[in-house]
């Protein structure tokens, strides 16, 4: 299994991303994809990472979404392909229509950072086959446009899809996002979006490693 | 080229909290009460075909999802 990480400029959470994808996968079996390139360099599955792409200009996420790799992942997740969207990443992918919804600024208006508890809604994705529905996971979020929104009717959708992948716990509220949702997937399942950063939690030394099942998970869906 | 003017506005319902913080900062400079404050955005471009402004909102300018938007092209 070799993960790709795309790197836009603005991208500033792309190394973690990639050693955590290493401590999943295996050393060596991640690396970096330029946002010029088209070429996915044949990888098995692909991380859109966090930061604020093009300097979050317009919208954030909206420039780097038109991207010419952003191109072939789109052609990758259509393919199955497993494509995981982190924080700016997950912007990325609303933006590039890959993902429902999109993000509104906090309703605090605050740049929220802090370790938030997770609860898997959905365990039958790419990215959570490694967990299981109603587990808890601590990750950290730092964002501060994050506040996931979707129109009452696309809402609707998607939790009739059961597409909503994890819910921020029930007394936690980082950013008003609609109902309290932190991250969905697709109709197909592939791709993933979510808020908090699992590339962020991989080290007993800072804490939780839950983010590891995330980055396990794709390897995991494929033996399945 | 025709000059061309795109005003973003957040939705209605769209809760925003930018406008929220300046309704708030405005009696704290002595003025009277504002209410409904919207923040926005204003793009303005020459373009070659105004025909196309529209397109450009949908698919860049604007997010359909969270905002409106109006085009003004001068005579």
């Amino acid at each position: 299994m070799k993960v790709g990480v795309v790197q836009f400029p603005g991208t500033c959470d792309e190394i973690d991303a990639v050693l955590a994808a290493e401590r999943a996968v295996g050393v060596g079996n991640a690396e970096l994809l330029w946002h010029r390139d088209r070429d996915l360099k044949g990888v098995d599955a692909v991380v859109v990472p966090g930061g604020f792409s093009y300097g979050d200009y317009l919208r954030a996420g909206s420039i780097a979404a038109l991207s010419p790799a952003m191109g072939a992942v789109a052609e990758f997740a259509r393919a199955g392909g497993p494509v995981l969207g982190i924080c700016n990443g997950f912007q990325v992918l609303c933006e590039a229509g890959l993902l429902p919804g999109t993000m509104l600024m906090n309703l605090s208006r605050r740049f929220t950072f802090r370790d938030v508890t997770l609860r898997v809604e959905a365990a039958d994705t790419a990215w959570t086959a490694a967990t299981s529905a109603g587990q808890e996971l601590v990750i950290p979020a730092k964002h501060q446009t994050g506040r996931w929104y979707a129109p009452d009717d696309l809402l609707d959708e998607v939790r009739g899809n059961d597409q909503v992948v994890f819910t921020y716990a029930a007394d936690d509220r980082p950013n008003g996002s609609s109902a309290n949702v932190a991250g969905v997937c697709n109709a197909q399942r592939n791709v993933v979006g979510l808020m908090p950063h699992p590339e962020h939690a991989t080290d007993p030394l800072t804490g939780s490693v839950d983010g590891l099942l995330l980055f396990r998970s794709p390897a995991e869906a494929a033996r399945v | 080229m025709p000059h061309a003017r795109i005003l973003i506005r957040p939705k209605a319902g769209i809760l925003d909290p930018q406008g929220t913080a300046v309704e708030q900062a405005l009696p704290q400079l002595g003025f009277q009460p504002a209410e409904n404050v919207r923040i926005g955005r204003l793009v303005e471009l020459d373009v070659a075909d105004a025909g196309e402004l529209d397109a450009i909102c949908q698919k860049l300018l604007a997010n359909p999802l969270i905002e409106d938007y109006e085009i003004q092209v001068d005579a």
